[in-house]
């Protein structure tokens, strides 16, 4: 009897021990179609390195979506180890300490070697607290660029070799574009994005106080400044001239531009793909225009994209294996294939060098310019990157308010006030529920 | 001789009523006391913090001009799906119902659309009249017309409108349908015979005799045009631009879900539940009265 109960004790413990050997981690992310496919493909070759631990990547939707999914799944007591987070919920998740435990407590924790110096500074500041230490691990990021239809430029007798540098430069192509018989001059994705959180960046203007809310939760927007309320007056008389075409909230443009329909166009550094698959003319990637008679500008712009957030509440040795898989995502050489395969932006100062040296610029002209546009200049306070509670919330009624804008429904300065008024509730109520 | 069933036990009924019972306070009045605690709280994200606030996110809201624009907004919407698809419907069976060849095509064809669900229907919509690539936008831009809802809140709203309507005119279309047949030829010929015309008809004998369905039918269109348009509305306009198309049930998804602002969304929800409450005793206190049955 007593034989029998080790015998089955010990068939137990055979049975179990495939499942106990390996430590799985889930990874939820919001990477669709071929971006998933690089995910996977990262998570694959770490499995291939080590016995010990498996990432299991699990596609959830669109950030909002995954984000909402984790947050309900934390509630009910089974959030994913990791998850990707996108830039605007970045207060929100640092807010909710408890729920999700700082990257640097975890790699010191797991005695793997971290070096929040080796990222790019607007990178790394986006996701550093006050008090420098970094909460979130930076994955996929991208910047926004100026893209110019070069056929387009050429066929209104204007130098496709010459982009637009600055936004004066931008309204006499537009308006040579459009006597060319250009349907559409102008055109951008991700309105608040380029147009409010970029643009004060690039322009070196604070988007709110208190260092664009890194520096506490008492923050408020200062988006109706002067200079706030002339580019985008600017950009709802373009709008009314018929110069510059609304295309939405998200990347919508993107498809205006690589059909051709666009011969401007302003969008993130991860529309090149699609744009290198669809365009059927010559087109070239630069920096966004800036109004040149403003002080310091152009600065650098800032970042979009997401972080990994590690979720609370694990075992330690799940944090090891999370700490394991971060420190092989650190290594030059993988960040170098995500950047080549996405065409985000390298986000080391070591992978960006190892690309150079291995000569993709070289054969993709264009492909550093993002880089080249965040490191324009050391970041100031003002763009550094920003830090607002509830931005989703809050980018979204900047965007209606731009919308009225654009629709010509209210002034440009009616419309930046009310951003500001509304927006600011956002924030105080995000305050209060974050004491 | 006694035929209707007796229950000798005193448990078996509910034993019986049981599952109906746990599934209505489980889907139903759990979630619904829950969004009524939830109302009366400021919560954070995650659920980390939680702060008894009494009524202040029902004085918040009642004070956001937004949120009284969109009862503005859920209004026009709701009159307009109801009134159109209720119209549209009617017509069309009034019509189907004298088709005398063919009459089963006309008819599946007609409930077809009751088979899509309400987020394709929107896609569907969507892709029609899209800004780019529409094909009606192509046709209307031929005809000078400047045809883009990302940026144009009238034509949001006439898309979500056309797109609830659509979705909605096959259930109707049966309804009516059901009920004109039910009225009695002899009626209608006798009527004829007096001498009255097909519109005269019309008025006066078939849409009297109609009134139980339309009544019937405009509860549930009301109550469609508030709740069952979330899908048409989110895969299309998603309440833009400019909160042109935010109709309260989306504000209360937004505010939750999006915003993750699980007072103010929960309190938005008690009102709602409120509205409907009062809405429909209203209708059966007040419209039902004139009705003939």
């Amino acid at each position: 009897m007593k034989l029998g109960f080790a015998a089955a004790l010990a068939a137990a413990a055979v049975v179990s021990f495939p499942a106990q050997a390996q430590t799985e981690i889930q990874f939820w992310h919001s990477m669709g179609g071929a971006l998933g496919e690089a995910v996977n493909d990262l998570a694959g070759k770490f499995n291939a390195s080590q016995k010990e631990y498996k990432v299991v990547p699990v596609f959830k939707g669109t950030y909002p979506v995954s984000m909402t999914a984790a947050i309900a799944a934390f509630r009910a007591g089974n959030a994913p180890h990791v998850l990707q987070v996108f830039e605007v919920g970045t207060a929100t998740m640092m807010a909710a300490k408890g729920a999700v435990v700082p990257v640097t407590k975890l790699m010191a924790d797991a005695k793997e070697p971290f070096e929040p110096k080796a990222y790019l500074p607007t990178v790394a500041g986006y996701y550093t607290d006050t008090k420098g230490n970094m909460l979130s691990f930076p994955f996929n990021s991208s910047t926004v660029m100026f893209y110019v239809n070069k056929d387009a430029f050429k066929k209104a007798g204007l130098d496709p070799n010459k982009a637009p540098k600055t936004w004066q430069e931008v309204l006499s192509a537009a308006e040579k574009l459009k006597a060319s018989g250009q349907q559409c001059t102008y055109t951008t994705s991700w309105p608040s994005w380029m147009h409010i959180e970029n643009f004060s960046a690039w322009h070196d203007v604070p988007i709110g106080t208190k260092q664009n809310g890194m520096a506490g939760t008492d923050t408020q927007f200062t988006i109706n400044s002067p200079l706030h309320v002339r580019h985008v007056g600017m950009l709802a008389d373009m709008s009314k001239k018929g110069l510059f075409t609304y295309a939405g909230r998200t990347n919508q443009g993107d498809a205006k531009f690589s059909s051709g329909e666009c011969a401007m166009f302003s969008g993130s550094a991860g529309a090149q793909a699609g744009i290198k698959k669809a365009a059927k003319f010559d087109w070239s990637i630069n920096f966004i225009p800036y109004h040149d008679d403003v002080k310091g500008a152009p600065q650098n712009s800032i970042i979009g994209g997401a972080s990994l957030w590690v979720m609370g509440g694990k075992k330690p040795a799940e944090y090891r294996g999370v700490a394991k898989f971060f420190a092989f995502l650190s290594r030059p050489e993988v960040q170098m294939d995500w950047h080549v395969a996405t065409g985000y932006v390298p986000i080391t100062l070591a992978s960006y060098e190892l690309t150079r040296k291995s000569g993709f610029y070289d054969k993709n002209p264009g492909a550093d310019m993002p880089v080249k546009q965040l490191t324009n200049k050391a970041p100031t306070i003002n763009s550094k990157g920003l830090r607002f509670g509830n931005f989703v919330q809050g980018r979204e009624l900047i965007e209606e308010e731009l919308e009225a804008a654009f629709a010509g429904r209210k002034d440009a300065k009616t419309a930046m006030d009310d951003a500001v008024k509304r927006g600011n509730d956002v924030l105080r109520k995000f305050e209060a529920a974050n004491k | 001789m006694e035929k209707r069933v007796v229950f000798r036990s005193a448990w078996l009924p509910y034993a019986l009523l049981a599952p109906q019972i746990a599934v209505t306070i489980v889907f139903f009045f759990w979630p619904a006391a829950q969004a009524v605690w939830f109302s009366f709280q400021v919560q954070d994200a995650f659920g980390l913090r939680t702060e008894f606030v009494g009524l202040r996110n029902f004085a918040e809201l009642f004070a956001d001009e937004r949120y009284l624009q969109s009862f503005g907004t859920t209004a026009i919407f709701s009159i307009a799906v109801a009134f159109f698809g209720l119209a549209i419907s009617l017509a069309l069976a009034t019509m189907a119902d004298r088709v005398i060849r063919g009459a089963l095509a006309y008819k599946t064809l007609l409930i077809w659309p009751y088979a899509v669900a309400p987020a394709v229907a929107g896609v569907l919509w969507a892709f029609l009249f899209a800004p780019s690539i529409g094909i009606v936008t192509y046709v209307l831009k031929r005809a000078g017309i400047d045809w883009n809802w990302i940026i144009n809140g009238e034509q949001a709203m006439l898309l979500i409108i056309i797109a609830s309507v659509w979705k909605q005119i096959s259930y109707n279309f049966l309804f009516f349908l059901a009920g004109l047949q039910s009225i009695p030829r002899s009626l209608i010929e006798a009527a004829a015979i007096d001498g009255a015309g097909p519109l005269r008809r019309f008025w006066t004998i078939v849409f009297p005799m109609l009134s139980p369905t339309t009544f019937f039918l405009l509860v549930v269109n009301i109550v469609y045009a508030f709740f069952d348009t979330f899908g048409v509305i989110d895969a299309t306009t998603q309440g833009g631009p400019a909160q042109a198309t935010q109709i309260l049930v989306y504000k209360v998804y937004h505010d939750g879900v999006k915003a993750a602002d699980l007072g103010g969304s929960s309190a938005q929800s008690v009102i709602l539940m409120f509205i409907v409450i009062v809405l429909t005793v209203a209708q059966f206190r007040f419209v039902e009265r004139r009705v003939q049955y």
